[in-house]
């Protein structure tokens, strides 16, 4: 890779007062015609064509970025990476996105700050004693760490829980996963576009999509705001608006996108060294390299692409960590915001083909896409550049809504959809 | 968040309403007729629009009916609200 980021070129810029770093990716407008285009420069699509342009060695592509990158999603989650889900399709995916950020600074010559901190997952009731205690089990039969905790061991691990038996929700135990943890997220968009564009991938933003070409049951081309593009294979990673992309296509996703939100607090000493997530209060925590509170809340039940959340989801999230975080009751929360998500019937993902040749989607993530980023590229890149799904991402096909052959993760993922 | 203006009750804060997604979704007349397509059709597939949505909305903490909202998911401007069986307004 030119231009590699290295002890020795930190040492190097140096010397020029770090005025003389090279631009992490070109600025190019777009060419005529593409071997394949990804829609959407998120992590996902910004991953698709890294691993598209590494291993599959497709290298005549672009992505094309409706605003800037690390803009969407990418840059709005709370960062949370884990791979305890219950059912093995769904722990395959993600524990395969869990192994690729095990690797991905070096693999990529970026540091994406991966953080194995543990994520712990609270019980507040009998039911979900039994449900984790439940999918504890078949974490450790798919191969993934996992370790049920009683309340003490629970205190232990994370000290400013309250786990006095009196609070409405009390503490009853909870799982942890020691491998999982967080990233930085805006590092991991930059540094696949960096990666990709060394690659010879184009990246073109601000560049939206208004439709797309079609004759019969093959795609043609996509029309943007800077013209026609034409390509054979069109990718979308469109997160909340891939909907919009397939009515442009003509056909209909069963997908509904939802405002998602999250808050910061103002940035405080170390006092959260892991990640808690609490299923049945809907509140998980962690803390940031600055110190801040992240703080992860609930969807709105309505449709909406306003990338803003009611009032009423963020009081309830916080009536929640302040029952089970007494000492935050004087926090500042600093930032809120939105962002929007796209959620499947059966909250897990759809990585697939179409009934329209050339055209693949990547979307209903939901509230949990983030994670997955590293795998969801490099099984797409698969799918798209085979035309078949890897058979990590078989089950995660368009065709199951059709065949009833869910991948129900809804509750028994280790946060309530 | 925003107000609704309930048929029954008036206008009221959205909290207190349970949405019920998009209307005018037919309940198809002979199910056992209807092939896996079809039924992959009408129960998952939805068009989510960006945009004018006509949609269903229950007052859950208030009279607790169902009626039909025409609303604008791109800015949450509500356009109209009609009662379940009517036509929709033009807008």
């Amino acid at each position: 890779m030119k231009n590699n980021y290295s002890i020795i070129s930190l040492i190097k810029n140096s010397f020029t007062y770090h005025e003389n770093w090279q631009q992490a990716w070109r600025d190019p407008e777009p060419k005529k015609e593409y071997e394949a285009v990804i829609v959407g420069g998120g992590g996902h699509g910004l991953a698709t064509a890294f691993y598209l342009a590494k291993k599959h060695n497709m290298k005549n592509i672009a992505v094309v970025e409706k605003g800037w990158i690390g803009g969407g999603n990418t840059g709005r989650n709370t960062t949370i990476i884990r791979s305890n889900y219950l059912w093995d399709a769904s722990a395959g995916l993600y524990d395969h996105a869990l192994k690729l950020w095990e690797n991905l600074s070096q693999e990529i010559n970026y540091n994406v700050m991966f953080s194995q901190r543990g994520v712990m997952n609270l019980a507040h009731n009998l039911q979900d004693v039994r449900d984790l205690k439940r999918r504890t089990h078949a974490n450790r039969l798919n191969g993934i760490d996992a370790v049920w905790l009683s309340t003490e061991e629970v205190k232990k691990f994370c000290p400013i829980i309250n786990t006095s038996p009196d609070i409405r929700y009390p503490v009853l135990g909870g799982t942890l996963q020691r491998r999982a943890g967080t990233a930085r997220h805006d590092a991991v968009a930059w540094g696949y576009a960096r990666g990709a564009d060394a690659m010879g991938v184009d990246i073109i933003q601000n560049c939206e999509v208004k439709g797309i070409k079609r004759n019969g049951d093959t795609v043609e081309g996509i029309e943007t705001t800077k013209g026609f593009i034409k390509t054979k294979k069109i990718g979308v990673v469109a997160a909340g608006h891939s909907s919009v992309i397939a009515n442009m296509a003509g056909i209909r996703l069963p997908l509904e996108s939802k405002p998602l939100q999250a808050l910061v607090s103002e940035p405080v000493k170390p006092i959260i060294d892991t990640v808690v997530m609490s299923n049945a209060v809907h509140a998980y925590v962690s803390q940031s390299d600055k110190g801040e509170l992240v703080i992860g809340a609930g969807t709105d039940a309505y449709v909406s692409y306003t990338q803003r959340g009611s009032h009423d989801i963020v009081e309830g999230t916080l009536k929640a960590i302040l029952e089970l975080y007494p000492i935050f009751s004087r926090m500042k929360m600093l930032r809120q915001w939105g962002g929007i998500v796209d959620i499947c019937p059966d909250a897990s993902p759809i990585i697939s083909k179409t009934n329209i040749k050339g055209l693949y989607f990547n979307c209903g993530w939901g509230t949990g896409g983030f994670k997955a980023t590293p795998g969801s590229g490099d099984l797409f890149a698969h799918t798209i550049a085979n035309n078949e799904p890897h058979k990590l991402n078989a089950a995660f096909n368009l065709n199951r809504f059709v065949s009833g052959d869910l991948v129900d993760e809804h509750g028994a993922a280790a946060v309530a959809h | 968040m925003f107000i609704i203006n309930c048929p029954f009750c008036g206008e009221r804060d959205q909290s207190e309403f349970s949405a019920g997604g998009e209307a005018h979704i037919v309940r198809p007349k002979q199910p056992t007729e209807l092939s896996d397509d079809e039924w992959a059709d009408f129960l998952f597939m939805r068009k989510n629009i960006k945009g004018i949505q006509f949609e269903r909305w229950n007052h859950a903490h208030g009279c607790r009916k169902w009626f039909n909202v025409i609303r604008d998911t791109s800015n949450d401007k509500i356009h109209a609200v009609y009662k379940m069986g009517e036509k929709p307004p033009s807008i």
